[in-house]
């Protein structure tokens, strides 16, 4: 297809730019010509008329009313190769670890979703070790869920243990705004857990474009999704969307659209959407998984609001742990079932007194807790944080299913666990002989 | 006649405007772009300004459309097809059948189109008219065998006036499309008529005669069918933040509603959710019918991927076929899910369109459009003496949980129940966690008005000791007191709690309801003479236990009886302690 160039250049922006020209395609990817021959990358997100709204890769500074565009009459693509495992890239598709530069097929970026016939449902847990969600919010492949945390908080450690903990044979990680010393992090732990000949990076740190970082998910699950198409199970991760949604906002905000909520466009739902329904179990192939990271102060805040409409549960950390309320795997009951006999009942149960201890935090702040039994619920609540809440204590499932009848027995007369008198007699331990327990309580 | 032809002249994401119209155009008429490569975009026209510009919402990605692209009006509105062989499928929200454009790609690729129903399949019409009888819009010429029942062959409603049967097709098998009656009006023009007919989406179809919803709806929910009732014809919404058990509740209604005819409209949801709908459901028996479960049910789906314009057509088009069923003389349930991204789409138009928005950004006109939608739930009596209706239950998602927001009141504003959502119930693990208080309905309970009264009233008394029991510890209260409270939790735990993934406790018939209310009731009414506060707890503790034991069996099972003489048993224990 015939490259056209144009220079009449009408208004550059922060991460937009506006030309006049003819014959252009919504979406069109293009390239900004600088006057010493330097090129960056943008693409058309706008037409009206001879007006053509592009954003810029590079980002809008430095860029002169003599610049020229080229238009390149090509869709965005991404590479793909079983060459690029290991290997390391840009926002745009740019290896960034010095490395070659491959000759790759080029595959189209955000392409329909998959007709939800050729979807499965999903049926298989995959078992990551940590207790909070195997017992408590199984995650199941072709899951999308992401972790829910304030900044700081240790969640791309856990992301990073989950994706080499688990049996994924593709992991892809998309960083999005990312700390030069978290994508460092990210990159260690793979290479630590001797997965990165199964890994690729698509990486976007904050000295980028935010152009370049709103790219960043789509390439990866551009590439996941391929993987997938081929039969492998592939992990995606996506770190940290609420930073892509910024980025949103700040487009949306240069081409004057009427902000929504808290000035997020009103098509956030919906971008979000179409990056995490990638994930899926495809009929036939393989299987895409999708765990993101919402960093967040407040759960009603638009983007996390938005993603929990979305994603298929949240794991919410809070204080270094991975909290039992605010936690969500809504597929944990196409696999818990199949586990072991007791799992969801032990599960609803101890939740349903962690609930009840928590009602006696707040009555503690009255001083009208004096009673033994709200007492004992009180324990059981500390009990249940140290042993169980750590995202980083190792457990197989069935250990830590162990674990949580001892707790019960440690605290509870089985008669006021609320689980039916068959499980009862097969489960309760004896002689309360506290094997797993790692500190005894005080009393 | 000539179709109009224009040209784009802008792209924005969904919305693109035209201009260069060599003839008239129609405000809501559907639009064809060609792109380069030829693939054909569904649009539809949605204003038509100043200086000839009109504005089109594409039901489709607008990747690689360009100014100058070739647009072609058809004319006519959005349309859906009407006629058997819609139960039992699964479509997209402009009507393309997933299974028949799965055979196509694996992917929704732009510009794939399916006829919506099956234009081959056969059907054993008997004709119930004769030549020369005189007909209107509506009348029935005759029925064809459609899964569980006789699907009536109507002239199509929009016919106004009388006509004249010129021929009738013999009993005998036919497509959809075959020619069925001819029909000649008073100037003397004929129609041919086909099984199969095509109706403007968003235009309401007339009820023959409206009657007020006033018999229960079972849902098979013990909280619904006894607190807060839906009748057949009415209308609820479930708002509620996320996580709160809005899709579980969805699920269950679609699964053991008593209706004839059950339509899922997943509208900018999970595509997950819908999938395991249609792929769990025909594995499921139907108890009351002893077939599949899909033989009621009709999803259509314009999921959260899937293009946004096409997100509010896929809820009219459910309302269309809610109403045709009606029209059949059936109790046709829907289930939109979610009502609010419907909305969130209009917003999103809206702001392109640069509209002065509302508040949250909603077009203004977003709570009579709400409104509208919701009146076409209703009773109807049709002309041949038999009754249908059509109940909607819809989802809202409210930003933040909080129901403040514009959709939220509109919704409550227009439905007979609501059925409030709550996180701090749902985090306590009690389910349905439909909030107990604050939630209402204004039809009327498979239980007898006092006695739903006398359960609000208990649930009422029990929040209220529990915040003295916050305030003053359990000491601060006297034993009676605290035994009023625990009778308050236990008919919570026991009564209104139910573990919908159970498959005995997961459904409850108005029978079985009876049943279990009387037991419950038994245990408020009876005194309790027990002393001491941990003594109580213990004997309600039991009481519970006995009681989900209970609800787990079913009455022809082993055991049953005798669960029921431990519950009774310790209902006397703690009269006589």
């Amino acid at each position: 297809m015939l490259k056209r160039t144009y220079e009449h250049i009408d208004s550059i922006g922060r991460a937009i730019l506006s030309i006049r020209a003819k014959g252009v395609h919504n979406k069109e990817m293009a390239e900004v010509i600088y006057p010493n021959g330097q090129k960056a990358l943008a693409q058309v997100i706008a037409l009206d008329g001879e007006k053509v709204t592009l954003q810029l890769f590079g980002g809008g500074y430095g860029v002169s009313t003599d610049c020229k565009i080229r238009f390149m009459g090509k869709p965005i693509e991404v590479g793909f190769s079983e060459e690029m495992l290991g290997r390391i890239y840009s926002g745009t598709g740019q290896p960034i670890d010095g490395g070659p530069e491959l000759l790759a097929d080029m595959i189209r970026v955000a392409g329909p979703s998959i007709n939800p016939v050729k979807r499965l449902i999903p049926k298989e847990m995959i078992r990551t070790g940590v207790p909070m969600i195997d017992v408590f919010n199984s995650l199941v492949r072709s899951q999308k869920i992401p972790i829910f945390a304030k900044a700081g908080e240790p969640y791309n450690r856990l992301l990073a243990n989950i994706a080499t903990q688990t049996d994924a044979d593709i992991i892809i990680i998309g960083g999005v705004g990312l700390k030069f010393d978290e994508f460092h992090y990210f990159r260690d732990r793979v290479e630590e857990a001797g997965s990165m000949n199964k890994t690729i990076m698509f990486v976007h740190t904050h000295r980028d474009s935010i152009v370049e970082g709103l790219l960043v998910p789509d390439l990866a699950l551009a590439v996941g999704e391929k993987f997938a198409l081929q039969g492998k199970n592939v992990f995606v991760l996506l770190s940290d969307m609420t930073q892509w949604s910024d980025y949103l906002r700040q487009i949306a905000n240069a081409q004057d659209q009427i902000p929504a909520n808290q000035g997020y466009p009103g098509d956030l739902y919906s971008q979000l959407a179409n990056r995490y329904e990638k994930a899926a179990d495809i009929d036939g192939a393989g299987s895409v998984t999708i765990l993101g990271v919402t960093t967040m102060d407040d759960v009603t805040h638009p983007v996390p609001d938005n993603t929990g409409y979305i994603t298929e549960g949240q794991f919410f950390m809070k204080d270094g742990y991975l909290e039992l309320f605010g936690s969500l795997s809504r597929l944990k009951q196409q696999v818990n079932n199949r586990t072991r006999s007791d799992h969801r009942s032990i599960m609803n149960a101890m939740a349903r007194l962690f609930s009840e201890a928590e009602e006696r935090v707040k009555a503690k702040k009255f001083g009208s807790v004096k009673d033994d039994y709200s007492l004992r619920l009180l324990k059981y609540r500390e009990t249940f944080q140290r042993e169980l809440m750590d995202p980083f204590r190792f457990l197989e499932l069935e250990d830590a299913l162990d674990l949580c009848w001892e707790v019960l027995a440690h605290h509870f007369k089985p008669e006021e666990v609320g689980l039916s008198s068959k499980l009862i007699q097969e489960y309760w331990p004896e002689d309360n002989a506290f094997k797993i327990l790692k500190v005894d309580t005080h009393e | 006649m000539d179709k109009t032809l224009g040209k784009v002249s802008s792209v924005s994401e969904s919305l693109v405007g035209a201009n260069h119209l060599d003839g008239p155009v129609m405000n809501g008429e559907i639009a064809y772009i060609t792109i380069e490569g030829g693939k054909r975009l569904k649009a539809e026209v949605i204003e038509v300004k100043e200086g000839g510009k009109v504005f089109l919402q594409v039901f489709e990605d607008t990747s690689w459309v360009k100014v100058g692209d070739p647009i072609e009006f058809t004319g006519h509105p959005l349309t859906v097809t009407l006629g058997p062989g819609i139960l039992g499928t699964v479509t997209d929200g402009l009507q393309n059948p997933l299974y028949e454009l799965a055979k196509q790609e694996w992917f929704l690729e732009r510009g794939l189109v399916v006829e919506p129903l099956d234009t081959d399949a056969l059907w054993k019409f008997t004709p119930q008219v004769k030549k020369g009888d005189r007909v209107t819009g509506g009348t029935v010429l005759g029925h064809v065998p459609e899964k569980l029942f006789q699907h009536k062959i109507f002239v199509p409603f929009d016919l106004y006036g009388e006509y004249t049967i010129a021929s009738i097709a013999d009993a005998g098998e036919y497509t959809i499309t075959d020619p069925i009656a001819s029909i000649v009006d008073a100037e003397g023009k004929t129609r041919n008529l086909q099984m199969a007919f095509k109706w403007p989406v968003k235009k309401s179809m007339p009820f023959h005669i409206r009657s007020v919803p006033s018999k229960p709806l079972p849902t098979g929910i013990r909280i619904l069918d006894s607190l807060f009732p839906i009748a057949y014809g009415g209308t609820a919404c479930n708002p509620g933040p996320f996580g709160a058990g809005k899709t579980v509740l969805q699920h269950s209604l679609a699964k053991f509603s008593q209706a004839d005819v059950v339509i899922v409209a997943a509208c900018g949801e999970r595509a997950g959710e819908a999938v395991e709908v249609f792929k769990d459901f025909p594995k499921l028996e139907d108890p009351r019918t002893g077939h599949s479960l899909m033989d009621r049910t009709y999803i259509v789906g314009n999921t959260s991927s899937m293009p946004v314009a096409a997100r509010e057509a896929s809820v009219y088009i459910a309302t269309c076929v809610g109403e045709y069923y009606r029209k059949q003389g059936l109790d046709v349930l829907m289930l939109a899910d979610s009502t609010s991204r419907w909305a969130q789409a209009l917003r999103e138009t809206s702001g392109r369109k640069e509209e002065i928005p509302g508040p949250e950004a909603f077009p203004m006109y977003i709570s009579s459009l709400i409104s509208a939608f919701y009146d076409r739930a209703g009773v109807e009596q049709l002309p041949d003496g038999s009754v249908g209706s059509f109940s909607i239950i819809g989802t809202v998602s409210p930003a933040g949980g909080n129901f403040d927001e514009p959709v939220t009141q509109a919704t409550l504003l227009s439905t007979g129940c609501f059925w409030g959502l709550s996180r701090a119930l749902s985090d306590a693990r009690k389910y349905p966690a439909i909030d107990r208080l604050d939630s209402s309905s204004s039809y009327p309970s498979l239980l007898r008005r006092e006695e739903v009264n006398a359960l609000k009233a208990l649930l009422r008394e029990g929040k209220s000791i529990a915040s003295n029991i916050l305030l003053m510890g359990e000491k601060g209260i006297t034993d009676e007191t605290y035994i009023q409270y625990q009778k308050s939790e236990l008919v919570d735990a026991v009564f209104l709690q139910q573990n919908s993934f159970h498959e005995v406790d997961g459904v409850t018939s108005p029978e079985r309801l009876r049943m279990m209310f009387d037991m419950v009731w038994n245990i408020v009414d009876a005194p309790v003479t027990i002393k001491g506060k941990t003594e109580i707890r213990s004997h309600f503790n039991f009481l519970r236990q006995a009681f989900i034991d209970w609800n787990m069996l079913l009455p022809d099972d082993a055991g049953f009886e005798n669960q029921e003489h431990q519950v009774l048993n310790l209902i006397k224990k703690g009269q006589h302690a």
